[in-house]
């Protein structure tokens, strides 16, 4: 158990001033202040709507990209990133060679992208609701104050940090297991493709790709929230998608530990 | 286990596929030993390494470290075990510092041994200076001050001072010895140059083609390069007899009969006594070898 708390604080101190962490940090940022600029030079077009509408609206324009494009990516990124810096360093022989059980240097890194992703979701929904609050203190005739987003907010970011807990998984073996930088990116951009194009064709089996549980997520978010009365903004935290996710990281995971711990380091 | 063995392997192989890279190896390193372990390129020395260190499995039986099985200690072994395998593993973006700061952590070892390290490798000045951007020497020398940072029994060391200029390689034999000396550890240490290690290794182990060719003290490497009159005759167990006979050392090698050379005078009686005794001398040669030819002729078997 201490080897795990130390190779996960060893992960923090390695990382800490690379793009794989800061990435988590500053993709939300920059994205809430672009998106943040558009709504506020705008703000006429939206003016009209209901408070409930407004931060609808505001929402939509984050999870549009980032469901489908920008959180498979960021992910493979990350993932790729971790385990790249030990090929670049030609560490893995060196860690593998540490009086530290294999299973703890495995599994605190696992254990770290997956804290990197929720990081970087928990801040993308920190980072909207204070832009839509700043919006307002900037434009007072919008009403994001009168409506709490908050508890919605945060339980679809959680949604979307489990639908893409399976994406995860399969990107750290594929970068844990292949040193160079074409095949884990390369097949990855290439699974997400193929994901977006099924879940938007409505696929009947979309579900059983993981690429596609952000977004499928989303989707079967939104047909709830259309079809309730009232404009109620109820939706369930666990649907198809989100089980599928979960039992591939399950597996992979376990897959990766097997190949991990039988493989010889060469 | 034989006492005082650090590292024993027996009968070790190990193969990459259908090639068998190690064939039958039996180390055997005693505790405060500094063994040099020679061969040329793909002789089976980083492989050999990679077995030790667990990173290449064996079966059980194989290996013992410290007097245990390292299939069945894996953790407390490695934990007496300081290494540095082909180019040292560092990360680049880091500095000198921050990467003993790292393993530091990773190993739950006091941070002020991490200044202690630097001293002792001479980066001090250095130590906060991008590790991406150090030379050679100064990577070489970060990578053993990282391999003893955790104060190891053990230091094993793959080719330490592969391209090294004269002075990285003087700086570096200095430290080895500085450790065995005022630290008291055990150092296995690999290279493919006779000359390099000879000056400061009491034991080698001479490997090529994944078999153990040698294994002794430096002295019993320096006894077999002695100097040896070579004879050969038509029957050379009868030659050997007579030989004994008038108390000559002599030994049978093969096709030839050796014996330690003295003197030329000495060489003309032997000489003359198989003639006399009619054995047919066919040739009666000294034969000459320095540390580095026998290194080589060992070595091209
Ligand atoms: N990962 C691998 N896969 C297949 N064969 C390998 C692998 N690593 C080494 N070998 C083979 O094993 C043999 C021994 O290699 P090894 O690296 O142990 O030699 P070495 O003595 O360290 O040589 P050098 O002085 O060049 O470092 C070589 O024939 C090599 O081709
Ligand atoms: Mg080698």
């Amino acid at each position: 158990m201490l080897g795990f708390l130390l190779s996960i604080q060893s992960e923090f101190y390695k990382t800490r001033k690379t793009l794989a962490f800061l990435s988590a940090i500053l993709l939300p940022l920059i994205l809430c202040i672009l998106i943040t600029a558009g709504f506020y030079t705008h703000a006429d077009k939206i003016m009209f709507l209901s408070a409930k509408m407004q931060w609808f609206r505001f929402t939509g324009a984050f999870l549009g990209v980032m469901g489908s494009l920008i959180l498979p990516i960021l992910i493979i990124f990350q993932t790729f990133s971790i385990n790249n810096i030990e090929h670049r360093a030609e560490m893995w022989k060196s860690l593998f060679s540490l009086p530290i059980h294999k299973w703890s240097i495995y599994s605190a890194k696992y254990v770290y992208v997956v804290f990197l992703n929720a990081l970087c979701l928990a801040l993308f929904a920190s980072f909207i609701i204070v832009s839509g609050y700043l919006l307002n203190v900037l434009n007072p005739e919008l009403k994001f104050n009168q409506f709490d987003i908050s508890g919605i907010l945060f339980k679809l970011h959680l949604k979307l940090f489990l639908a893409s807990m399976g994406i995860l998984s399969i990107q750290f073996l594929f970068s844990l297991l292949w040193a160079d930088f074409l095949k884990p990116m390369g097949i990855g951009f290439v699974l997400t493709i193929f994901g977006i194009i099924t879940a938007n064709l409505g696929w009947k089996y979309a579900f059983t790709i993981p690429y596609t549980h952000p977004m499928l997520a989303l989707q079967s978010m939104m047909k709830q929230v259309l079809n309730n009365k009232n404009e109620q903004m109820e939706f369930d935290l666990m649907s198809q998608e989100i089980y599928v996710s979960l039992i591939v990281a399950v597996l992979t995971f376990a897959i990766g530990y097997f190949v991990i711990n039988k493989r010889s380091i060469r | 286990m034989k006492p005082g063995l650090i590292i024993e392997t027996r009968n070790l192989s190990y193969r990459f596929g259908n090639q068998l890279v190690l064939d039958q190896v039996s180390l055997n390193v005693r505790e405060g030993s500094i063994y040099g372990f020679l061969g040329p390129n793909g002789a089976g020395k980083t492989t050999t390494i990679k077995v030790l260190l667990n990173l290449l499995q064996t079966e059980k039986g194989k290996v013992f470290l410290f007097g245990k099985d390292l299939n069945k200690n894996r953790i407390e072994i490695l934990s007496g075990i300081g290494s540095l395998i082909e180019q040292p593993a560092i990360y680049s973006h880091l500095s000198g510092k921050e990467n003993l700061l790292n393993r530091a952590l990773l190993l739950h070892v006091n941070t002020t041994r991490v200044n202690e390290m630097l001293d002792l490798v001479n980066l001090t000045e250095h130590a906060n200076k991008k590790a991406g951007k150090y030379s050679l020497g100064m990577k070489q020398r970060l990578g053993i001050a990282l391999a003893l940072l955790h104060d190891p029994k053990l230091l094993i060391l793959d080719e330490p001072t592969n391209g090294l200029d004269p002075n990285g390689i003087i700086e570096i034999r200095q430290l080895i010895r500085k450790l065995v000396e005022e630290r008291g550890k055990t150092i296995f240490i690999s290279s493919h140059l006779l000359s390099e290690v000879e000056k400061m290794v009491t034991h080698i182990g001479i490997i090529n083609r994944g078999k153990l060719l040698f294994q002794g003290t430096i002295e019993e490497l320096h006894n077999v390069s002695k100097k040896h009159l070579e004879i050969q005759t038509n029957d050379l167990v009868r030659s050997r007899e007579l030989l004994c006979k008038n108390g000559y050392q002599a030994e049978i090698l093969s096709d030839t009969i050796l014996i330690p050379y003295l003197s030329e005078k000495h060489s003309a009686e032997i000489n003359s006594l198989l003639v006399k005794y009619d054995h047919k001398v066919y040739s009666l040669t000294v034969s000459k070898q320095n540390l580095e030819n026998l290194f080589l002729s060992i070595t091209q078997i």
